[in-house]
């Protein structure tokens, strides 16, 4: 019963929960205080540890969540079920997607509106980085020179003329290592 | 076997779901890096083209940009692999933590850490915006060689971040509301 309470409630978190990770999490909070799962303390604490841990944070959600309240298979279930629908829905729109970019090729309305989109999606990015400026992300003098220096090596690769030393370049600018680097710092800096 | 689509993708979204702190936005630098500029599986307009989808569509963009992206490469056996890959990680991750050390948190040296990764998961995000922006200013509908004109559209991506960030409206409305509109407006534009 428990089982079917937890799939139930993620898939409809799942199905319902428009706008990403951060938007879910107040949608599976409401599930978890209806059928009283946790105290909000322990809701808070998943939270917290959600969001410092890789991975999408509904994921981490859902799977802490569904451990707490059920255990292995619980946490099994959640996860599943939090990713069911976007895979059926998201399926579907892919299709129809690729269906109209190959019908629609060509037409004005099509052509731009996805022009179009494409500034707004340019906006939505803008948006996420400008929101995580605040206080708790950046405390220090040090936080920024990390932030400049990061986004100089991101940005290196696109204006370096030269063709020799590119791979190199390219190299230093990757993500994985730029994150790996930061946390290096960050351990001798603050620790 | 390594050859295959599904273990490719598997393998690829593995990755950036290790490496992604932070949630779906943060995943989007690692995302250009592995599927556009390494694999070139598609090109940068198409990655815009599935960020709107992705947000537009219900449910974790994460997860939402894996369907998309696997099933863009791989059909069916793509989406498993992306799909697989991109909930992995997290999922094994936090099965670790709830089970093993709960109180991992309050460590020291792991505050720390995180306290670097923080700003570079913001300039992650940010500065790959310059790339994109160049990007989807080049046109090809239209004839307009002025720069300034192909730049005028920037305007919506300015407003689409300041409804966000200010105004705290949810993306989903900013997308539909930039479809209804360049509808509108071409339409008038085409009578004219």
């Amino acid at each position: 019963m428990l089982y079917l309470q937890l799939f139930i409630s993620f898939f409809k978190i799942g199905l319902f929960g428009f706008g990403g990770g951060l938007a879910i999490l107040s949608l599976i909070e409401l599930e978890v205080e209806q059928y009283g799962w946790m105290s909000q303390q322990e809701f808070v604490d998943i939270v917290a540890v959600s969001q410092v841990t890789p991975g999408p944070i509904g994921i981490n959600c859902a799977t802490y969540v569904g451990y707490t309240v059920a255990g292995f298979w619980g946490s099994v279930l959640a996860t599943a079920a939090i990713v069911l629908p976007s895979l059926i829905i998201m399926l579907s729109i892919c299709r129809a997607y690729f269906w109209l970019n190959k019908r629609f090729t060509g037409n004005v309305y099509f052509e731009q509106t996805l022009r179009m989109l494409r500034f707004t999606v340019i906006g939505l990015i803008a948006s996420a980085a400008l929101i995580l400026i605040k206080p708790t992300t950046f405390i220090d003098t040090a936080s920024w020179i990390i932030f400049a220096l990061v986004a100089f090596f991101t940005i290196l690769p696109q204006v370096t003329k030269e063709k020799k030393v590119l791979p190199i370049v390219n190299l230093f600018s990757h993500p994985i290592l730029l994150i790996v680097l930061a946390g290096i710092a960050g351990y001798l800096i603050y620790a | 076997m390594i050859g295959d689509l599904f273990f490719q993708l598997f393998w690829t979204y593995l990755k950036i779901g290790t490496f992604t702190l932070g949630g779906g936005y943060a995943m989007l630098p690692l995302i250009q890096r592995e599927v556009v500029d390494r694999k070139g599986w598609i090109d940068e307009e198409e990655f815009l083209n599935m960020i709107a989808l992705a947000q537009a569509a219900p449910g974790l963009i994460a997860v939402n940009s894996a369907v998309f992206i696997g099933w863009r490469v791989g059909g069916w056996r793509g989406v498993c692999g992306a799909v697989l890959g991109a909930v992995l990680p997290s999922f094994l991750i936090i099965l670790a933590i709830a089970m093993v050390f709960s109180d991992w948190k309050e460590l020291p040296a792991v505050e720390a850490v995180f306290k670097g990764i923080r700003p570079a998961v913001v300039a992650l995000i940010a500065a790959p915006l310059v790339k994109l922006a160049k990007s989807a200013m080049k046109d090809k509908g239209q004839k307009a060689k002025d720069v300034g004109l192909r730049a005028l559209p920037l305007l919506v991506s300015l407003a689409a971040a300041l409804l966000i960030w200010l105004g705290h409206v949810n993306p989903v409305w900013v997308i539909l509301a930039t479809i209804v509109l360049t509808l509108i407006v071409e339409k008038l534009r085409i009578k004219n």
